[in-house]
């Protein structure tokens, strides 16, 4: 990686002032940020509440892999083990992942990207939060009550009828979670609809806000599925009915059909948001518009359609007809192309760029190869003959660990650090957020990459003790979750002392096109003094070429 | 900055200063706010769609599996207050549609009356549910908390609904399975009667305001958009009334 | 080596002689899903390969200090249909092959020996038709066609053979089936991959393949007196079966002489194949399963009889030829007339062998 070459280009340190005017100034008090319509303060409220559960869940990975360290259940009961894997999973998926891009970058950002002053529904926007905040607490309630250890996933008859765990809080937790969702979906689809700025058509849009639109389809149509499902589990447990129990006639695959027909969407409502941030990154380090910008934004679309015609793969063994598995397998190959197709839109964007490493490049990088892997793994799995051994194994923790944490978590940070001198007006400090980037990628490594193999051998996931022979790579996987959580915490860390000593960011610290980068660091609380007319495509390398030379001959 | 936005600012700034006291600092029209707010509503209608939407393939489902059950239960349902309930609601759309349009030719008091009228026939189908779920209880025929199947091992027990449809009486595993009707019975019409007191809560906040003029100064979106989501939940009612009510009626 | 560092040595050791990438090979379908599956870790690879070159390459040709001004390229049709029919075409053939294993492998073969698995909170009941019942493992004779007839007692689990590659969800309610053929003796582990509750990661187990002749003496050393079918008869006596299932002129149900695997016309009209599932379906529910031309009296046995039971009242009627034992039954009791199934009559000496 050269180190003397970036495109940062940062006004002069000595003169260089925070703008006085800006969102942050704006009013102060804890009321003015409770009570907050800014979509960049509710952004914010969000970004800190997304860290503290991620921590919470990071811990508990932390702790599963304390104990996998040996093949006995040594370190905790192994009811304890079960709540430990349930609660990292159900609060990594619903308090973390499904919020993490869209909840704070998106709504940070999307207003200023369609050139509007907030979004549509600004106190539907702080509802969400409010939401998000109410269902993190019953989880923090259901955590320290003695905790849930149904599995994230809630299969019935177990959750149902078979523990004696805060299942119902839990499915509260998640179905008012559920809803933080979908009015997030709601507003950015309302938003990107109508408020446009005038000039801002459909294609000249940036690619970040195509897969936030694909994404928020899928919150808005799949989440209330969801719901209803949470309600009849806790109907279920409440009063004994047995809409899930074969004993009363009831049948446990109804469960299984409910509750995929939204988790699959889930996955791609995970994925979308981080794929829109790769588009922006790829872009901007290396000069150059994203390649096949028609492709990659119908990609999305169409993995957002695709992807409510797939959920039954997760399902291949639970005794579906063999023609249902068929069709399901063939749909679920469909769904994989549009990724396919993304990855090398972005991987023929570099060239010919002028293409720079910064740190959110390196995310970058990293996304590309963790997710295709993810992706391919999920190709395995698709594929009904092979996930007959493949599936409940770890080869299925090792696939969506790729494509989430490998993929989405590093889209997520590439995203923070990118946005984060437009968000606090400083930049973070560019060496030691490197390192973090190589740390993290190297521990990824380590920690996941040996679960594929686990589970070829046949390991079964959820097990909290498992025969001797799978110890080695066990350990493997345990030394870089410890590498990993390092490069997780840095980031905390070094953003946080940036926020006080960071070099002050100007406007348009990368000379990113993007209607957010020609307003000030931090933006004002209504974003744009006036409304822009957009004349330019999205990308426009060229227009801001001619931006600046405009500016440097009216100044100068 | 360059020439194109110096056109934009000179209409903002007009703009700026004439809006509407009711106009949101972040729209820059009018015309705007009520369309976004107008779509978001629709949108939101969508996610209930497949909210209930769960609820009715689960009903399907077990219809299709249990239909005597589910013929035999929807027989102890009193088709005469269902009735009365589709036409109670029926009516209040057409008085909630009557009050969006006084809001838009600024009739305060047409639109406080249809506002009360709407309210008072929304009570009225609640009324009418809660007698209904009063009979369902006296008749243990609640699931899972007060829940007898005699009236389905022996349909002659219970004369006023033998008397109508000469039930013959269930096998026990089919009438185990009215349980399940009665479930899914309580569960779509109550959570159907909860949208229904969610709107009522709402309708009573905003005959509040409609009497204090806050709809009728051309600032109808509120109303508008509410009218949406009643039409919506009785749009719910008349699919669960032939459904639950009229299985065995055609 | 081993003085500097026993604990290393130690830890290279167990490394090398566990090192496996993939499980034993024990059943005919092993290999070819290994096939499958390597062809696409060779795709994978490939890509992943292509991907990184791609990325590298570019990034040293093209990094701002070679080239430092980037050229505005808008796409090429070309290249996306390229990579997306690649692909595709890639991802088509993973599907049509892992289609045709999937078929073969839940597709029994007409002739495979039928075991019986019973999972429960948190151990395996394997239940062989000559009435061998095993708890946490399974022996099979190598060499011959195995199905597994599944079911769950409570919850979901899953009845996983890594080296057969063979896995099945055993469902509360309903039957599910797998099948496999052992090629190597040997032991190999049996797992429960559907999370189930608190002991999920104990209740895993053995299944041990054993030569043909080896297989025959275990079943003559660990039969426990009456077969399934044996079981089977006699609990379809204790529990009044025979009062309406024999031949008699004025018979109540039908005869179940030769019912498995026939075709049956059922009282809505609906023509269906009499296999297990509806076999347990019709004791459980009888009200929907009734054969059409009888009265829907029968009574349902949910929550008076196991799942094991069940299967032997299954496995009872699957071989079942004749009505000649359920006559001598019939004839040697009386039975009262208006019978609401909870006759007693049990008759010694028709259950031996």
């Amino acid at each position: 990686m050269s180190d003397a070459v970036t495109i940062v280009n940062l006004p002069d340190q000595s003169t260089a002032r925070i703008p006085k005017m800006n969102y942050l100034s704006k009013e102060n008090g804890l009321l003015s940020w409770l009570l907050t319509g800014d979509h960049k303060r509710i952004a914010t409220l969000y970004l800190i509440s997304i860290t503290f559960f991620f921590f919470i869940g990071g811990a508990l990975a932390g702790l599963i892999r304390l104990e996998l360290l040996t093949p006995q259940s040594d370190l905790v009961a192994t009811d304890t083990y079960n709540k430990l894997f349930s609660m990292h999973g159900i609060i990594m998926v619903f308090f973390f992942l499904v919020p993490s891009v869209p909840a704070t970058i998106g709504n940070f950002v999307i207003p200023m990207m369609v050139g509007a002053r907030d979004l549509a529904l600004p106190k539907v926007n702080l509802l969400s939060w409010y939401l998000y905040i109410v269902a993190g607490g019953m989880m923090i309630y259901t955590m320290a009550a003695g905790g849930v250890d149904t599995g994230w996933t809630f299969t019935t008859p177990l959750s149902t009828h078979y523990v004696n765990t805060h299942v119902i809080t839990t499915g509260l937790a998640v179905f008012v979670a559920g809803f933080s969702s979908i009015f997030t979906g709601l507003n950015f689809i309302v938003t990107i609809h109508k408020m446009r700025a005038p000039g801002m058509t459909w294609f000249r849009l940036p690619l970040f806000v195509w897969s936030h639109y694909a994404a928020s389809i899928l919150m808005v149509l799949g989440t209330p599925v969801l719901a209803i499902t949470l309600v009849l589990i806790v109907l279920e447990r409440t009063i004994g009915i047995g809409v899930f129990d074969p004993a009363k006639g009831g049948d446990p695959l109804l469960f299984q059909h409910l509750f995929w027909f939204y988790s699959h969407p889930a996955v791609y409502i995970m994925i979308l948001p981080g794929m829109g941030v790769i588009s922006e990154v790829v872009s901007t380090f290396s000069r150059k518009r994203v390649f096949g910008y028609t492709a990659v934004a119908f990609s999305s679309v169409a993995i957002a359609v695709f992807g409510f015609f797939v959920w039954a793969h997760h399902m291949f063994i639970m005794g579906i007809s063999n023609y249902a598995a068929l069709i399901f397998s063939l749909l679920t190959m469909l769904v994989a192309v549009p990724s396919a197709i993304k990855i090398f839109n972005w991987a023929f964007t570099l060239y010919k760029g002028s293409i720079t490493f910064e740190t959110p490049m390196l995310y970058a990088f990293g996304f590309m190869g963790l997710f295709t892997i993810g992706g391919m793994t999920g190709v395995f799995l698709g594929a009904t003959g092979t996930d007959i051994h493949l599936t409940e194994t770890y080869f299925i923790v090792a696939h969506f660990h790729f494509v989430m944490v490998g993929g989405m978590l590093m889209a997520f940070l590439s995203g923070i650090h990118f946005w984060w001198p437009k968000w606090t007006g400083r930049m973070y400090p560019e060496k030691i957020s490197q390192l973090a980037a190589v740390v993290t990628f190297i521990g990824f490594n380590l920690t996941f990459f040996p679960q594929f193999i686990l589970g070829t051998l046949g390991m079964p996931r959820r097990y909290a003790s498992y025969p001797p022979e799978f110890q080695i790579l066990n350990v493997f996987s345990t030394a870089g979750a410890s590498v990993l959580g390092v490069g997780y915490l840095l980031p905390v860390l070094y953003l946080t002392w940036s926020l006080k000593y960071g070099a002050i960011a100007g406007n348009n610290p990368w000379q990113a096109t993007g209607l957010e980068w020609q307003v000030q660091s931090p933006p004002l609380t209504e974003n744009f003094p006036e409304i822009p007319i957009v004349d330019h495509e999205a990308y426009d390398y060229e227009w801001l070429e001619r931006q600046r030379e405009k500016e440097v001959a009216s100044v100068g | 900055m360059s020439d194109s936005t110096a056109v934009a600012h000179g209409a903002a700034e007009s703009a700026h200063h004439e809006h509407p006291p009711y106009q949101r600092h972040h729209f820059e029209t009018v015309a705007q706010q009520f369309d976004a707010t107008n779509f978001a509503m629709w949108l939101f209608l969508l996610t209930e769609v497949m909210f209930f939407g769960g609820l009715f393939t689960a009903y399907l489902i077990m219809r299709n599996w249990y239909y005597p059950a589910f013929v035999e239960g929807s027989h102890q349902l009193n088709v005469g207050w269902g009735t009365a309930n589709t036409g109670v609601l029926i009516l209040s759309s057409f008085t909630m549609a009557m009050g969006v349009w006084s809001a838009e030719v600024r009739r305060k008091g047409l639109l406080v009356l249809f506002l009360c009228i709407t309210w008072i026939l929304g009570m009225a189908f609640l009324g009418i549910k809660s007698i209904e779920y009063t009979e369902k209880w006296e008749k243990h025929h609640v699931p899972g908390i007060h829940w007898s199947e005699s009236s389905f091992l022996n349909p002659r027990s219970d004369p006023e609904v033998y008397k109508e449809y000469h039930d013959k009486p269930l096998a026990p595993d089919m009438a185990d399975k009215t349980e399940m009707y009665f479930f899914l019975y309580f569960a779509m019409t109550g959570m159907h009667a909860l949208h229904m007191i969610v709107g009522i809560s709402i309708l009573t906040f905003m005959i509040i305001r409609a009497q204090a003029g806050a709809y009728t100064t051309g600032h109808v979106t509120y109303v508008e958009n509410f009218g949406l989501y009643w039409h919506f939940v009785d749009i719910i009612w008349i699919f669960l009334f032939p459904l639950l009510y009229l299985i065995s009626r055609y | 080596m081993s003085h500097i560092s026993p604990v290393l040595w130690q830890f290279l050791v167990k490394w090398l002689t566990n090192f496996a990438l993939f499980p034993p090979e024990a059943s005919k379908i092993a290999p070819q899903m290994d096939e499958l599956y390597f062809f696409m870790v060779l795709v994978s690879l490939v890509g992943l390969t292509l991907v990184i070159l791609l990325v590298l390459s570019f990034s040293i040709l093209y990094s701002r200090k070679r080239h430092p001004v980037a050229v505005q390229i808008e796409g090429s049709t070309l290249l996306e249909a390229t990579w997306t029919i690649i692909p595709l075409g890639l991802f088509l053939i993973m599907f049509v092959w892992g289609a045709l294993l999937y078929f073969r492998i839940y597709t029994p073969p007409a002739n495979a020996m039928n075991i019986y698995i019973v999972g429960k909170q948190w151990m395996w009941k394997a239940e062989h038709p000559g009435g061998q019942h095993e708890i946490n493992s399974l022996h099979v004779p190598m060499g011959e066609p195995i199905q597994l007839t599944i079911i769950s007692q409570d919850v979901f689990h899953s009845f996983s053979i890594p080296a057969f590659r063979v896995k099945r969800e055993a469902i509360p309610g309903r039957y599910t089936s797998v099948w496999f053929e052992a090629t190597t003796p040997g032991t190999y582990h049996l797992f429960c991959t559907q999370y189930c509750g608190t002991e999920h990661s104990h209740m895993i187990g053995d299944v041990v393949v054993l030569s043909r002749d080896d297989f025959k003496k275990w079943l003559q050393g660990s039969t426990s007196g009456a077969s399934l079918a044996q079981n089977g008869e006699r609990l379809f006596a204790s529990l009044s079966c025979t009062a309406c299932h024999n031949t008699r002129p004025d018979a109540r149900g039908p005869s179940l002489a030769n019912v498995y695997g026939s075709r049956l016309t059922l009282s809505s009209g609906q023509q269906i194949t009499a296999d297990d599932a509806y076999l347990r379906e019709a004791i459980l529910n009888p009200s929907q399963h009734i054969t059409q031309g009888y009265a829907p009296i029968m009574p349902t046995y949910q929550g008076q009889i196991s799942e094991e039971g069940v299967i032997a009242l299954v496995e009872y009627i699957k071989n079942l030829d004749s009505d000649y034992r359920v006559q001598q039954t019939t004839a040697s009791t009386t039975l009262p007339v208006e019978n609401e199934g909870k006759s007693t009559a049990t008759t010694p000496g028709t259950v031996k062998p």
